[in-house]
């Protein structure tokens, strides 16, 4: 379900993570959510789907994040395996469209990086536009999204907005 | 306004449109790939029935081809099953090639047109003049549903290659210079226009590797002012669409405040380039990395499996035999490349060399099959991307360079600069 507050702890990456490190060219003729899940992040932290399950997290990347290919099962892979969201630097661009369009929340924000540890926990607020840190409590800007994006988010992405709209609302 | 906002505001139905605004866009073409069954799965779970304009959707069989698992032949399957039950006629099969080359000699491309792809590296017909995108499989659902797509207007970078092209220096080298000096994200939700000297003298095939390889450096889009080898090409493609676009008389109005940055580029002395393994824009010229051993060298995919780049090779390695440690793989970009290969005496004398051809795909650029490469491996190659695990084990190491140069390292044996054999 789509909620406007998203709490996590943080799973910190670097820079530049591209989509063949999400997700692995040799499994993309797979289709099953259970059966991409496995396989997310795969090649650069190999127990990624285990050290997550369970629990609540958010990816922060540095820049770029998603750079390379179109392939969906990159958001689909990470949405499917149960991250709740991703604060990035920047991100490639087909991937953040990809996310948006499968219902994982993406979300551009320079400082952050610096700003967390691994572990930490952390509050987006995407209506307010704003991320809560805490030790000491402070909150970051993040961008907010146009209404078309956010429409689609709050429709758990396009399938489910197209299921309802039949079309896009301009 | 610059063309490619001229066609964004023609497909929003729109007088203008401006850098960072939301449009939904009609589309002209929709490109799917075989490695996205997901656009059926997600059109379905839409509620989709009939797709929206069966003459405007081609599927383009080419990563997984000829299918090298019962997966992969399965989705297969399912799609042209699908195209069938559709009525959608422009449907190629394992039989064609790399969607990036056939989609143009299918005549399916035409400069102001706007064209979606299942593929990121659909930023090629830029070269054509069409605002062209990759996009994901959900998206092109929705494409396939409504014929429109969400998007944001992007900002636009201009690139000015000027200078004197030397001999053994081509597009690639060009490319993977500037990817090298302005980054994987120089373009991030932008475009790119190419412009200068160098541009206006390539040869098209060479202009589609610029535009191709953009996507490195985050592009959504990219743009070459179509000229007359742009206009020929077309005439022989779709002569419909070029009597179109020759009637409509255009000015030449773009004012240079519509670049967000402006960069300029004199390749007078550039020498060949290499990118080294897993990054696309860690580049050096090719005489830091001499003799550095290789397995495997692949000449091949939609940055380097064109007549030109199989010419080129050819040239090189006529007469010689490559080292029997070296397996020196070659794919044509599409049958029509292989055909006209074949009638030129290439394919003869790469065979003679000791190579191994493929049919015209993907081919191992992206580690499904044909060739993808053991741990320990080295591989130097014309593909696009050299990611951990891109062409195979994530232990092997891959270098990126123009044709040129990946044929005179599989002579050697080693990394090696093609200058010294023109």
């Amino acid at each position: 379900m789509f909620k406007s507050i998203i709490t996590g702890k943080v799973f910190k990456v670097r820079d530049d993570i591209d989509t063949d490190q999400i997700y692995p060219g040799r499994y993309l003729y797979l289709t099953s959510p259970e059966e991409i899940a496995i396989h997310a992040m795969e090649d650069i932290i190999p127990d990624f789907s285990e050290k997550i399950k369970g629990g609540d997290w958010i990816i922060v990347a540095g820049k770029n994040f998603g750079c390379g290919s179109s392939r969906e099962h990159a958001p689909r892979a990470i949405l499917c395996a149960g991250i709740k969201a991703i604060v990035a630097k920047s991100f490639g661009r087909i991937f953040y469209r990809n996310a948006i369009n499968v219902g994982l929340p993406v979300l551009k924000c320079p400082e952050i990086i610096k700003e967390v540890h691994q572990n930490d926990s952390i509050k987006i607020n995407l209506k307010d536009g704003l991320i809560t840190l805490y030790d000491p409590e402070r909150k970051i800007s993040i961008e907010k999204y146009p209404p078309q994006l956010l429409n689609i988010l709050k429709s758990e992405g396009l399938i489910l907005y197209l299921k309802k709209y039949k079309k896009y609302c301009h | 306004m610059h063309p490619l906002y001229q066609i964004l505001a023609r497909a929003a139905n729109r007088d203008q449109v401006k850098p960072g605004e939301f449009i939904v866009a009609k589309v002209d073409l929709a490109e799917i790939n075989d490695l996205y069954l997901q656009v059926i799965l997600s059109f379905k779970e839409m509620g989709g029935d009939k797709v929206w304009d069966p003459q405007k959707i081609t599927f383009v069989m080419d990563h997984y081809a000829p299918a090298p698992t019962i997966k992969a032949a399965e989705n297969q399957k399912k799609m042209r099953e699908f195209a069938h039950e559709q009525g959608i006629k422009h449907f190629f099969d394992v039989n064609r090639g790399v969607c990036h080359q056939v989609m143009p000699e299918e005549g399916l491309v035409w400069p102001g047109m706007m064209l979606v792809a299942t593929d990121s590296h659909t930023t090629t017909h830029g070269a054509f003049g069409a605002f062209s995108t990759g996009i994901g499989a959900t998206d092109m659902a929705a494409v396939l549903l409504t014929g429109e797509i969400w998007l944001r207007v992007p900002e636009i970078v201009k690139i000015n290659i000027t200078g004197k092209t030397n001999k053994g220096i081509m597009a690639k080298d060009i490319i993977l210079y500037i990817i090298s000096q302005l980054g994987t994200d120089v373009a991030l939700y932008k475009a790119i226009e190419y412009s200068g000297g160098v541009v206006a003298e390539m040869s098209l095939d060479e202009r589609l590797v610029l535009c191709n390889m953009s996507v490195e450096m985050g592009a959504k889009a990219t743009y070459i002012r179509p000229d007359e080898k742009v206009m020929e090409y077309i005439s022989h493609t779709n002569s419909e669409k070029y009597k179109e676009f020759k009637s409509v008389k255009r000015k030449n109005n773009i004012n240079s405040e519509e670049y967000e940055s402006i960069y300029n580029f004199d390749i007078s002395n550039l020498e060949p380039q290499i990118a080294l393994p897993n990054r696309v824009d860690k580049v050096v010229p090719v005489s830091q990395m001499i003799g550095e051993p290789i397995h495997q060298a692949f000449i091949g995919t939609c940055t380097g499996g064109r007549i030109n780049d199989i010419k080129i090779a050819a040239e090189i390695i006529k007469g010689k035999k490559i080292p029997s440690w070296v397996r020196l793989l070659v794919i044509p970009a599409s049958s029509q490349i292989l055909k006209k290969c074949i009638d030129l005496g290439f394919i003869q004398i790469l065979l003679d060399s000791g190579a191994t051809l493929a049919t015209p795909s993907c081919g191992p650029c992206l580690g499904a099959h044909e060739g993808v490469l053991a741990p320990g491996e080295n591989c130097i190659s014309t593909s696009s991307r050299n990611f951990p695990g891109r062409m195979g084990s994530t232990d092997a190491k891959i270098f990126l360079s123009s044709p040129a140069t990946v044929a005179a390292s599989a002579l050697k044996g080693s990394i090696a600069d093609p200058r010294e054999f023109f």
